[in-house]
């Protein structure tokens, strides 16, 4: 066990190692010029000049995902359990979901500054609009998941719709949550670079597209090392976050990685 | 005075008149139960036995007002009370315990269903596990429990509950031979020493004849009461009676009631 966390840590550390290496060695090896791609070094000593700005530009950034993120899972769980118990209204509303995710931001975005202005809640709109998708469809099955043997039991001792919800439904849906809120961190920090690429003052959105505009590839590429960082520390606080919610269950032993072996 | 007295006397915790139950598949009209009357009377515990899918789970549906009857009344201490819900405690087959609470939550939570408060469900829960020596278990989560310990928890959460007719449906049929046994003595004493109104599904006769003071032998489907059998057998009740002679015949006895019902 204990060896098996060590190598689910280094394989994949060591696998990142080899690949900036591998990187910076084809960027020597055939003088690539910094201005189509900049290699590893360049990229770091950038970043290490505007350490600052970045610091500065990535907190906001978070600071909208995060606050996004979390209208979005209360708005997700909302709908849910509202689609849960109203079956018409399901039935009515599922191509709308759907519809929800096929408008493309960047033909929203523009539209919702023109109907909010520039400031954070058009961005906070789209943001919800990413992240309660894949909370609303997976606690929608979860809420529907639950134990049948325990839904028996709770309607032979006359437990009301509502104490069903509470005691059953919605702790069975839990890991259903996670997953989905797992979905969700995952994009809410692209989605928030896209909403300050479309408008912003502030964020490495507002900070790529300044530097991109500037040919500065080296400041692109630092941005983009910014939100794979910020979505990592998403992803692992909804890891952590999930194993301190869901203490019931002994941990999966294997996840997606080890699907195919 | 045991007997089936026709009427809702005084006395009687549980009282089915009449239930006849089809269930519609496609065009078909299944009939599973077909005029059932039975009668459990207060701190009385009364055995239903018969093959599997004789419709006993059915009429435990009924009983706890999940479902309807197509005709007859069912009545929970003198009242009507087709159809309704929430009057009866219930165990299962599985131990249908809620994986996210501990073994004591399972507990008191239940009985917060059952409109105990907060602070004397816990209170309860507490003292009984203490008592049925699972005191040591009481924070774990279901899961680390054995499958004979899960199941009294489940029966500890039915007794607590406080409703007037406990209905056990096959509560030990998942079990190994040897806990089972285990089981039913332990059922036995804690029964005897709290004497409440039962109504417990089984399709073994052993266990039929050792728990019960009187039993309904059921027919295969649709379910028809084939006979109504009084267990003579002194109480306090020894897990050893299952060897007496007198046993021996009851027990065949029921088999060829059985036997003929096919």
């Amino acid at each position: 066990m204990g060896n098996k966390t060590l190598r689910s840590f280094l394989l994949p550390t060591l696998a990142l190692i080899a690949f900036i290496g591998v990187w910076q060695a084809i960027c020597e090896i055939f003088q690539i010029d910094t201005f189509t791609i900049p290699s590893p070094w360049d990229i770091a000593g950038t970043m290490y000049e505007d350490s600052a700005l970045l610091a500065k530009h990535a907190l906001a950034t978070m600071n909208l995902a995060l606050i996004g993120l979390g209208l979005g899972l209360v708005f997700g769980l909302v709908v849910a359990v509202i689609l849960h118990l109203v079956l018409p209204l399901r039935e009515a509303l599922a191509p709308f979901l759907i519809l929800s995710q096929n408008v493309p931001l960047i033909a929203l975005g523009p539209l919702l500054m023109i109907w909010f202005g520039f400031g954070i809640t058009p961005k906070l709109i789209l943001l919800v609009l990413v992240c309660f998708f894949p909370i609303t469809l997976s606690v929608l099955v979860g809420l529907g998941q639950a134990e049948p043997q325990l839904r028996e039991y709770l309607g032979m001792i006359g437990a009301s719709k509502w104490e069903r919800l509470r005691r059953l439904e919605f702790p069975a849906s839990l890991t259903y949550l996670f997953s989905g809120l797992k979905i969700a961190a995952t994009y809410v920090v692209s989605s928030a670079i896209v909403a300050e690429w479309l408008g912003a003052n502030m964020g490495i959105g507002y900070y790529l597209n300044f530097k991109w505009k500037g040919f500065d590839q080296p400041a692109v590429f630092a941005s983009i090392v910014c939100v794979i960082a910020l979505s990592l520390l998403f992803y692992y606080a909804v890891v952590l976050a999930e194993r301190l919610v869901v203490r019931w269950k002994p941990r999966p032993q294997g996840d997606w990685k080890g699907a195919s072996t | 005075m045991n007997g089936y007295s026709g009427h809702s006397g005084l006395g009687s915790a549980l009282e089915l008149k009449g239930i006849t139950k089809a269930y519609r598949r496609g065009k078909d009209r299944i009939p599973v139960l077909n005029d059932i009357s039975l009668r459990v009377s207060a701190g009385e515990f009364v055995t239903l036995l018969g093959p599997s899918g004789s419709g006993k789970s059915t009429l435990f549906r009924l009983i706890g007002g999940v479902e309807r009857p197509d005709s007859g009344r069912i009545f929970i201490e003198g009242k009507d009370t087709t159809g309704q819900r929430g009057l009866i405690s219930y165990m299962p087959q599985q131990a249908a315990l809620f994986p996210w609470l501990s073994v004591a939550d399972n507990i008191s939570s239940a009985l917060m269903t059952a409109g105990t408060s907060k602070k004397e469900a816990k209170e309860q829960a507490a003292e009984w596990l203490e008592r049925i020596r699972l005191g040591g278990v009481a924070k774990e989560y279901p899961h680390v429990l054995s499958g004979g310990m899960q199941q009294r928890v489940s029966f500890l959460r039915a007794l607590l509950m406080r409703r007037d007719i406990m209905c056990l449906d096959e509560p030990f049929a998942a079990l190994d031979a040897l806990t089972r046994a285990d089981m039913q003595r332990w059922l036995l004493e804690l029964w005897e020493a709290d004497r409440r109104s039962v109504l417990f599904v089984t399709h073994s006769i052993e266990e039929a004849l050792l728990l019960s003071d009187r039993i309904y032998v059921l027919s295969p489907a649709p379910a028809t009461v084939l006979s109504e059998i009084v267990v003579p057998f002194e109480r306090p009740r020894r897990a050893s009676v299952w060897t007496d002679p007198s046993f021996v015949e009851l027990k065949l006895e029921v088999l060829r009631l059985l036997e003929q019902g096919k």
